[in-house]
């Protein structure tokens, strides 16, 4: 993947390509935590629409980060890992929305 | 084809890491997951470096994939176990091949790299060396494979499958959502294509759901298992998933993917293209 290490990402955001267009994309991001604030990376984090159909899925980095290309809406996130699961629903605008997922 | 024999459970490929005549192989989407830590013994296959001509907008032809797998250890009598992330796209993308250059033994991971490390089994980092062979491909097998011409005549007349999100199907996007949605070409879906996006498929660790409720899936999307089949999606590896699931887990006896699949339609000049969620009329 080529990500900008350096470009000055919010600190819960993994970090964008240079070539998203934030006036065009609607982009989730956040990152998971286990029950004791501990990031937890390799969780599979699902993006699911407002009618809970499966829309994507990405492995958090190593600081626990996730990031979807989406659209303005409803939606839930769902993340699975070996410390157990959990979800949380955003509603997303144009631009970047940021959310955390809580699992255990 | 049935469960039996093109699926195997996590627990079997445990107990049969390092078994003789069976080979591990990971394709991914992300191509660098294997150097993070891989299942023991198993090597990769780059589904865009290894399986995609260089120049043409095709796939390895038979010399290339004979080449291919004699140079990475693999001969015609093994039993080629595939898996993969992304809930094994691009592994039942890398099956599909297999079966099209008419491979003897070749099995999906159930859950794939997901329900391994939910599961916590060992991976490692070290790449294992196999000794090369000299690997036999059969003709591509084109009762598999539709090309655009014929995906066109099946409007309205055979089943056509569109296995992307609801939102992809739709037009209301152009990509999965973990990717840019940055494209040239047209949102939508072939008119008459009913939308059973692959995910129906998979339980939530990506292991295959039982086939009594694969059955009642497609029965309810309307699939009339007495006609030919094409599943498609953006570039042919969702529809990979949902060709294994029709093909070698159900057992219906025409099924295709369509590997141009969206991106190739969705540019075509001249084709009807339908709008929306339903899926619109011939």
């Amino acid at each position: 993947m080529t990500v900008d290490q350096s470009c000055a990402a919010p600190d819960q955001a993994a970090p964008l390509p240079a070539s998203v267009d934030l006036e065009k994309e609607t982009v989730i991001t956040g990152i998971v935590t286990a029950t004791d604030g501990a990031v937890v990376g390799g969780a599979y984090v699902r993006l699911l629409d407002a009618t809970g159909e499966f829309a994507a899925e990405v492995v958090t980095s190593p600081a626990g980060q996730f990031r979807f290309f989406a659209a303005p809406g409803t939606w839930t996130l769902r993340a699975l890992s070996r410390h157990g699961n959990g979800d949380t629903t955003v509603t997303a605008v144009r631009g970047v929305t940021e959310t955390g997922v809580r699992v255990g | 084809m049935s469960r039996d024999t093109a699926l195997v459970s996590a627990d079997w490929a445990e107990k049969n890491l390092g078994a003789p005549g069976v080979v591990f192989v990971e394709v991914d989407e992300d191509t660098s997951a294997y150097e993070g830590g891989h299942l023991p013994g198993a090597i990769k296959l780059d589904w865009k470096t290894d399986l995609q001509d260089p120049i043409r907008r095709d796939f390895v032809n038979k010399e290339q994939f004979e080449a291919l797998l004699s140079a990475r250890g693999i001969g015609n009598d093994d039993t080629v176990v595939l898996y993969g992330g992304n809930n094994n796209w691009f592994a039942a993308y890398a099956y599909w091949y297999f079966k099209l250059y008419g491979h003897g033994d070749v099995k999906l991971l159930d859950g794939g790299r997901k329900k391994w490390e939910l599961d916590a089994r060992p991976l490692v980092k070290d790449v294992a060396a196999r000794e090369q062979t000299t690997y036999t491909a059969q003709e591509p097998d084109t009762a598999i494979r539709a090309f655009r011409d014929e995906v066109v005549k099946a409007i309205g007349t055979k089943n056509l499958v569109d296995v992307r999100s609801p939102d992809e199907y739709a037009g209301r996007l152009l990509a999965p959502a973990h990717l840019p949605q940055e494209q040239a070409q047209r949102g939508g879906h072939i008119p008459t294509a009913v939308s059973v996006p692959w995910s129906k498929a998979a339980n939530e660790d990506g292991t295959f759901k039982s086939d009594d409720e694969l059955r009642a899936i497609y029965a309810a999307a309307g699939l009339d298992d007495s006609k030919e089949t094409i599943a498609y999606c953006r570039i042919g590896e969702r529809s990979s998933h949902t060709w294994f699931v029709l093909k070698e887990l159900l057992g219906h006896s025409s099924v295709k993917n369509y590997d141009g699949s969206w991106t190739e339609y969705g540019s075509l000049v001249g084709v009807p293209v339908a709008l929306g969620d339903e899926p619109g009329k011939a």
